[in-house]
């Protein structure tokens, strides 16, 4: 019997129908010949430098550190990449793969937009076709992003069913993928999916933390106390702890949607409040009813509103080595604000739950302490969304 | 061997899916009673899963319908306990990982043997993956039934190999739903799978007519309707089982002729 594939304990593998395994057997073929080949990663590491702008800034939050009056902060700026967030990393290397692997054509799923934004973006820098799906709820949520995708030359599609939110989109892109394989590479926005998807997808995302550890360690002469990010999928926060991971004095805090509260039901906070199942390609941990039902969840931030967790993080949770912490609503936009207000950076309100956490962490930590957040994304998207949420009504 | 073989010794098997509790599960019974009188081989019963990633929009409307209308997994159990009492060709439920593995696959396959549930198809349940479900399945006398893909090329000897029941043969790329043709090589398909197993292997996906059926069942052993049976239910409803019925017996005739 042939054995899983792509196991972080006993997460991850690969439960997808049977018309896709040769497509992601190849992709895992065409990924490992990839990864260790010096072309391939000059190639991305030219696109990473002189297309989105890396390496990104490590940022010493002087004044926010001022405020809280406990450890310094220093902000890593993903929302300063080309696009606004660090989807571009993950983007811009599968577009790669996809290109040597032969591929004409790129569907994705999106959130927020960020993700879709991103791997349009790529498509058009790398004359590829270009379709991605969409919540039609987000589309509502998030209206200048899909306009920006059209622009780019993207299609974009609305998803209707369930929810019609992330977790619809990214069914549905699973759907079009199975009915279109050949030309077709399915860009996956997270670590999550069938295996290879969450290994690729962090390597990708892992110069995250490779230059903020180098940057960190050239700025302080030492590594920090704790790195923060928010996790939907997670890919921006295991790109942020992947070269954290074997430091063992680094605390690794993912930020999840608590939504309106983890002792609602809504609420997006999976490792809080979900258990383990299995879901779009892989074991791990989900929002469920008893019966194994996909539960609708709830959060302000359309890139973190979705029912299930990448699998590593899964594993990170299971032994310990990295913690996941609820965030809500209210916090988030408290902390979108405060940040606009003392660094005069906009993150983007994913980001920003992030941002709310080491807000309330900050001060409980001495001044000798040091703390990483990282800034996902910028909240230009999110604008009206959160003037919606104070009661006051703009035109974007 | 399970009773699964069976269904195919009356020559070619004719295979419909229904989804249980779609509009409700009273409705479910009187449909399968129909199907099974009118020729049925093997029914095919859904249990519902929020979010079935394998189903065009015909059968998500179905799964969508039965969830709204209060189906569990309980529920469904009693719903073929009772359909036992005379229902005696074989059974089968086709559902998602997450419905068995939430519910533990030892209680789920434990039930499937008291209620007289033959066999369990999951479509996200890849050969890779099928390990920690067909250990348990087997214990309790449950088949897990494998499926083949038009995309299987290489995979289909492994996959014959260490089949159960009867095979799959998904006949399109894509999702569930009604086709107007089916370019996929079947004939060949088939022969590979001959080479390797002598289990029965029955086409799905796709399927709406006779004359598609008879053709696919031609290839193969069976043929196997879902979403052409689904449209019935979404446009009777409550009282579908008639038109069902009338559906089976011509899919059944047009396969044996």
């Amino acid at each position: 019997m042939s054995q899983s594939k792509g196991r972080f304990g006993v997460h991850g593998g690969q439960y997808i129908p049977e018309t896709l395994m040769n497509a992601v057997i190849e992709l895992e073929n065409a990924y490992n010949r990839c990864k260790d080949d010096p072309d391939f990663n000059r190639e991305l590491t030219e696109l990473f430098n002189s297309y989105a702008g890396r390496p990104s800034l490590l940022y010493y939050a002087e004044k926010l550190t001022r405020e809280l009056g406990g450890a310094k902060i220093y902000l890593k700026r993903e929302d300063l990449n080309h696009t606004g967030s660090h989807k571009i990393n993950n983007v811009l290397g599968q577009a790669l793969l996809a290109k040597k692997m032969g591929k004409t054509r790129l569907i994705a799923e999106t959130g927020a937009g960020q993700h879709g934004v991103a791997t349009a973006t790529a498509a058009a820098l790398l004359d590829m076709e270009c379709v991605v799906f969409m919540g039609e709820e987000d589309t509502k949520r998030q209206a200048l992003n899909v306009y920006r995708m059209k622009l780019l030359g993207s299609e974009v599609i609305p998803v209707k069913t369930g929810t019609a939110t992330l977790k619809d989109a990214v069914s549905e892109a699973m759907r079009e993928w199975t009915s279109r394989i050949d030309d077709t590479h399915y860009c996956l926005g997270s670590v999550m999916g069938p295996h290879p998807f969450p290994t690729i997808v962090r390597d990708f995302q892992a110069v995250i933390s490779r230059e903020a550890r180098a940057q960190i360690l050239e700025k302080e002469g030492r590594l920090p106390d704790a790195v923060i990010a928010c996790v939907g999928g997670g890919s921006n926060s295991i790109g942020s702890f992947y070269h954290f991971i074997p430091d063992e004095g680094v605390r690794l805090i993912g930020c999840e949607a608590a939504g309106r509260g983890i002792d609602t039901f809504e609420t997006a906070a999976t490792v809080n409040t979900g258990r383990i199942g299995i879901f779009h390609g892989m074991k791990s941990y989900f929002c469920q009813d008893e019966y194994g039902q996909i539960a609708p969840v709830y959060s302000i931030s359309a890139g973190l509103d979705y029912p299930g967790v990448g699998p590593e993080h899964a594993y990170l949770h299971d032994i310990g080595r990295a913690e996941y912490v609820p965030v809500t609503d209210d916090e988030a936009v408290n902390a979108f604000e405060f940040l606009s207000r003392t660094e005069g950076i906009i993150p983007a309100i994913e980001s920003a739950h992030a941002v709310a956490y080491a807000m309330k962490l900050a001060p409980t930590m001495g001044k000798d302490k040091i703390i990483i957040i990282t800034v996902s994304g910028r909240g230009d998207k999110d604008c009206a969304a959160i003037a919606r949420y104070r009661g006051e009504d703009i035109y974007e | 061997m399970s009773n699964i073989r069976s269904a195919f010794a009356n020559g070619k098997a004719f295979i419909p899916f229904i989804t249980c509790g779609d509009p409700d599960l009273e409705t479910t019974a009187k449909v399968v009673r129909a199907a099974a009188e009118n020729g049925a081989d093997l029914i095919e019963l859904g249990i519902p899963f929020s979010d079935p990633t394998a189903e065009g929009p015909v059968i998500q409307g179905a799964n969508i319908r039965a969830l709204a209308g209060g189906v569990t997994t309980d529920k469904v159990f009693e719903l073929v306990k009772e359909l036992r009492r005379d229902i005696k060709i074989p059974l089968v439920f086709m559902t998602y990982a997450n419905v068995v593995y939430s519910y533990d696959a030892e209680r789920f396959m434990a039930r499937c043997c008291e209620a007289g549930v033959d066999g369990v198809i999951l479509p996200d349940l890849p050969f890779e993956e099928k390990g920690e479900f067909s250990a348990v399945a087997k214990q309790y006398g449950v088949d897990l039934i494998s499926l083949i893909a038009p995309t299987s090329e290489n995979r289909i000897a492994m996959i014959a190999k260490e089949a159960e029941g009867f095979i799959y043969i998904v006949s399109s790329l894509g999702v569930t739903g009604v086709r107007s043709e089916i370019s996929t090589d079947i004939g060949e398909i088939v022969k590979v799978i001959r080479e390797n197993t002598n289990i029965p292997c029955a086409v799905g996906f796709g399927i709406s007519k006779p004359e598609q059926a008879a053709k696919m069942a031609g290839l193969s052993d069976g043929a196997i309707v879902g979403s052409a049976i689904i449209r019935i239910l979404e446009q009777y409803g409550r009282d579908a089982a008639p038109y069902v019925g009338e559906y089976v017996k011509s899919m059944k005739e047009a396969i044996i002729s």
